[in-house]
Formats: structure tokens, sequence, C-alpha cells
């Protein structure tokens, strides 16, 4: 088949035409309607699900925490329950944050690793990657704020009566935390993962703009050196941001397969954003070099680390749930039968969405290559991972008052319209295949039959 | 044409593009072409073959759901039925503490069952003889097509023109 097909001309620029962003407009201002319904059902008891039975499943709380005689196990929630809606709000920019971060820094993992093994079939599509970290500064506005606003409703460890040595309040198991969980040193890593991940991605990404313009392979070189300089930092970097927004949430549990949880759902969300972004560009008559094979590899790439995510998810499970230790068990035990049994749904869902379908549905051969099935299978993967993350997050922040109504999917809606308006932006600025990559010419005839 | 079983025409090649090339023209003159043969893969040869495309993946599904229920059936029995057994606190049936098992007898039984499919599929293995060999140098540095002479009903003459003309440096007849 190599010789049989004839290679589409690489001079190609994406247009961001004014429907398209119209398009993505109304979306956003659909999604900030949802939003504003939601607040305005949340505040007026509409939303929600406001169990009734929250007495009881903080009673639970208090025998989870037992050890801990942690008298406070109710009182995020009994703090206010007229501001609870503005606690909400909080959380879901919290979740989204997070998620739309974990995307972004993906695309900048995907080219960093394709740098360090010297790929050579990705060189075709890699400006789709290399335009997702832009979206890195808003999330990272977006979550320091919210930090600043909500962290203290967010995180149950910013309460200072919790470090008073006697104190009615003194937890003795976080303060041990202290040295890390911090409110000073949680805005420095904050502040710091994003100004090194969007920094270093500027660099990246201004030597493939030069390399666009003027050639040879010493911008390659470079690139190579500074994507492997990224992989040491993400690395390191991944493990604990996922410390930081996610599992400091559950300030008592901790477990440590978290950092490799939290990679393995990101990379499998970019990984299925890349695959749509590009299914959906070649819908639009764009990148026709992309052939069969690419699309057969990175369908591949969303198949095997779905399955990925599984196992990191599956792993965690298995350990708590055959060891039966109470301190780790109040975990799934929060998500399984806490809150009137709210996360229950969501729990499943989250394996139904990124594992079960995905993996059924990629299987054959042609499923991943064929537009429409990609389509289904990174929608089940990217809908997927935003209920995982928001099984790990809104437990622990909201618990009883966690709903799942306009509020979340408001926020959904808007944060994927603002991430699709930034990656058409950055898609727009190059051409949208880099035509002095020196793989390209490989990547141009990739065939894996 | 019985007496034409077993009787094949070996054509041998110098390039790996030459065969490449050779194999559609031959297909269109109306050769039936068995298989070629050659040191390292070739990009693109499968198609230009024509081989029907490979079911081993639906076997190796097959025996990956054979696998998995095995495990399922005989831990749920064992430990669920036959001598309920308590584990971390859990009922004796437990999917979860089932699942590891589960996926390595999936896994084994899998790669198992294909093996077994490849050596039956290849006529390979204990009790097997016909092992054709159409040309040593096939391993080596040679290019070699393989023509069933008794699935050709083209004269011997004019596929060994064909096969001439397609770029083959030698044609021999090999009778099994």
């Amino acid at each position: 088949m190599a010789s049989a097909h004839s290679i589409p001309s690489i001079e190609e620029r994406f247009e961001f035409t004014s429907g398209a962003k119209r398009n993505l407009l109304i979306g956003g201002g659909i999604g900030l309607g949802l939003v504003l319904l939601g607040v305005y059902l949340a505040a007026t008891g509409g939303g929600g699900h406001e169990a009734a039975a929250s007495g009881a499943e903080h009673a639970a709380a208090a025998v989870g925490h037992g050890a801990a005689e942690h008298a406070s196990a109710g009182h995020e929630a009994a703090e206010g329950h007229g501001a609870s809606w503005m606690t909400r709000v909080w959380a879901n920019l919290w979740v989204n944050g997070v998620y739309f971060t974990g995307i972004s820094v993906i695309g900048m993992f995907f080219i960093s690793y394709n740098y360090l093994a010297q790929a050579g079939w990705s060189a075709v599509f890699k400006r789709v990657p290399e335009a997702l970290p832009a979206f890195l500064p808003i999330t990272g506005v977006i979550m320091l704020v919210t930090f600043f606003l909500g962290g203290h409703d967010l995180f149950h460890w910013t309460h200072e009566g919790l470090y008073e040595v006697g104190g009615p309040e003194y937890d003795p198991i976080i303060a041990g935390k202290r040295g890390f969980l911090n409110t000073p040193f949680f805005i420095f890593r904050l502040v710091f993962y994003f100004v090194v991940w969007y920094g270093m991605w500027r660099v990246i990404r201004n030597l493939s703009l030069q390399e666009d313009e003027i050639g040879g392979t010493e911008f390659y070189e470079k690139s190579i050196r500074f994507g492997t300089a990224f992989l040491v930092v993400f690395g390191v970097t991944s493990s604990t941001s996922a410390w930081d927004f996610v599992m400091s949430v559950d300030t008592h549990w901790f477990s440590t397969m978290f950092g490799w949880y939290t990679l393995a759902s990101w990379h499998v969300a970019g990984l299925a954003v890349i695959t749509l972004i590009i299914v959906m560009l070649r819908d639009r008559g764009y990148l026709r070099a992309v052939n069969s094979s690419h699309l057969r590899d990175l369908g591949k790439f969303v198949f095997a680390f779905s399955i990925f995510w599984t196992y990191v998810w599956f792993a965690q499970f298995l350990l708590i749930y055959y060891a039966n230790l109470p301190e780790e068990n109040i975990y799934y035990i929060e998500r399984f039968r806490g809150h009137g049994g709210f996360f229950k749904a969501p729990f499943f869902i989250t394996l139904l969405l990124n594992f079960f379908f995905p993996f059924l549905v990629l299987m054959t051969r042609d499923a991943k290559f064929t537009h429409s099935i990609l389509k289904v299978a990174c929608w089940s993967v990217i809908i997927g991972h935003y209920m995982d993350f928001y099984t790990n997050i809104m437990p622990g922040t909201l618990g009883a008052n966690a709903g799942f109504g306009p509020l979340e999917w408001g926020f959904f809606l808007l944060f994927i319209c603002a991430f699709g308006y930034s990656v058409a932006s950055q898609l727009e600025k190059a051409n949208l295949i880099p035509r002095n990559h020196p793989m390209l010419e490989e990547s141009l005839h990739h065939d894996i039959a | 044409m019985a007496e034409l079983s077993g009787k094949y025409l070996v054509g041998v090649y110098d390039d790996d593009d030459t065969v490449l090339h050779a194999v559609p023209r031959l297909r269109k003159a109306g050769v039936k072409i068995k298989e070629v043969y050659s040191p390292f893969p070739i990009h693109g040869l499968d198609e230009a073959l024509g081989h029907p495309r490979t079911r081993i993946g639906i076997a190796a599904f097959m025996f990956g759901v054979t696998g998995c229920c095995t495990a399922l059936t005989m831990m749920i029995w064992m430990m669920g039925i036959d001598w309920p057994m308590i584990v971390g606190g859990k009922d004796p049936i437990s999917i979860p503490n089932y699942i590891p098992i589960t996926f390595e007898l999936t896994v084994l039984f899998t790669a198992f069952g294909m093996v077994i499919t490849f050596f039956i599929s290849n006529g390979l293995g204990p009790g097997t003889h016909f092992h054709p060999r159409f040309d040593v140098r096939s391993t080596d540095n040679k290019f070699v097509m393989a023509i069933d002479l008794g699935r050709n009903s083209m004269s011997i003459e004019d596929i060994s023109r064909a096969l001439k003309d397609s770029g083959a440096e030698e044609v021999n007849i090999k009778q099994f």
C-alpha cells in the first residue's frame, strides 16, 4: 500500500472560521446559562440531592475517622447551608480546573516523550498536541483564584484549628502532614507547576515554530533535550500535583498509587482529546496526510491507556478492599455508601465509560480508524474521566451537598468550549503540518499494514 | 491436472522491490501465487498477494473468553460453593478478589490457544511431516515465489515466462 497512496500537500493552514467561533461562543453561553440556572436552583434549595440522611452519613464518617477522634467530621457541611451553593461552585471550578490542566499538560507530555523516543510516526499531527498546553495559564489562574477564595471550603487541611495542640479541633494526623500541606507551600507549588509546565511548553513551541521557518536538525536536537528535561520535571510534578490537587481533598487518607492514578487518568483523557481533534480536523478537510495507520495507532493509544488507567485504578482499589483497614477503606465506603449512596452511580459510570465501553468498542482493528467509532470512544473517555475527577474530588469537598445537575454540566460545557477556542486559536498560528520536521518524511509514509 | 499436484514453480528474485512489483503483474496475468518467502518483512506484500485477513484475532478473543469463564467458574465453585472461605472479611463469592486470577487465566488461555492455533494452521508441531522448502536461500539473500501448479490452469511455459518477465533470475521446478 505504501506505494499506492499519494501524499497530500503538506502546506495547509487551519482557518478558525467565524462559524466555529460562533458555535463555541454559543456553547460557552449555554454552559454559562446552565451554571446560572444551577446556582439559582442550588441557592433556592432545589438543586443537588440535599440528603435527608446526611446526619446518619456524618455519623458513619465519624466512625470511619474514629481513631483520630475527629470531632469535626461533619463540620464542613454544617458550616453554613446557605452558602453551600458557593462551595459547590468552587468545587466545580476545581474539578474542571484540575481536569483541563491535565489534558493541557498531556499535550506537552505527548510531544516530549515522542521527542525522547525520536518517534517518527507522530510528526505529521504534532501541531495538535502542541496546541493543548496554551490553555494552562487559564486553568492556572482559575485554580489559584479558586484556592484563594474557596480553598477554605474545599480543603479541610487549611483550617488553622487542626494544628493547635490540645485545641478542640486538634488533629494529630493532619498536623503531622503540616510540613507539606500548608498554605504558603501549597500556593508556591501551584504557581510553580504552572510556570514550569507552561514555560517549558513555550520553549518547545518556539523551537517548533522556528523550525518551520528555518529548517535543519538543530531545533529538533534542542527539542529532544528540552523534552527530556520536561519528562524529568513532569515525572515528579505529575505525582506531587496529583497529591495537591486531588488527594489532599481527603486529607486523612493517602494512597501511594495516587500519582500514577491521576497521571493515567490525565494521560488517557489527553490522548482521547488529541485523537478527537485530529478526527474532527479530518472531517473538516484538514490533515489529509494523516492516514489510517496514524489513526489506528492513536486508537491503540486510547485503547491501551484506558486499560492502563483501569489497571492502576484496580490496583489501588484491590489492595484497600483486600486488606480491609478502616483508615483506608473509608475512602471507598464514602463513595459506595456514604452521603446517601449518591456517589455510587458516578463511581460505576466511571468504570463503564473509561474501561468497558472503550475496551469493547476499540478492540477490533477497523474500529480504530473509523471516524465515527473513534469519536464515540473518545467522547466516552473524555466524559468518563471528568466523572473520574468528580468522584475523586466531590465526596471530600461537598459530601452530602454534592449534586449532578445544570451546574455541573454547565461548568463542563463552559470549560470544553473555552478549551476548544484556545486550541483552535493555537492551531491557526502555524502550518498544520510541521513542514521542516526531520521525521516528517517517515511520518507521511507511516504504514502499519 | 492430477499429475501436477505437489509440483511447484519457484521463482527466485534478487530484490525486494522487484518481487513486490512482480506480484501484482503476475496476478494480473492470471497466475495464482501460493506464497512469497523473504528474509525480512516487506511492507505492502500482504495486500499485494491478496491474502485474506487473518482471523487469529477472533480466535484470540474466543480463547480469552474461555479463560475468563474457566477462571471465574473455578474460583466461584472452589471458594464460594464447595469450600466457602472468607478472605479479608468479604463474602465468599466476591468478584474483586477473583479479578487478578481471572486476568491471568484469560492471558494464559489466549497465549496457549494462539500458539496451538499457529502450529495447527501452519502444519507444524509433533506428527506433521510436510515442510516444503522451496529454496533455502530465502532465509539468506533471495526472495522466493512459490506457485502451485496444481492450482493453476496456465501452462508451465507460460508461467515461467511470466516469472522471467517480472524479474525472476531463476525459475525452478520443485516436486514434493
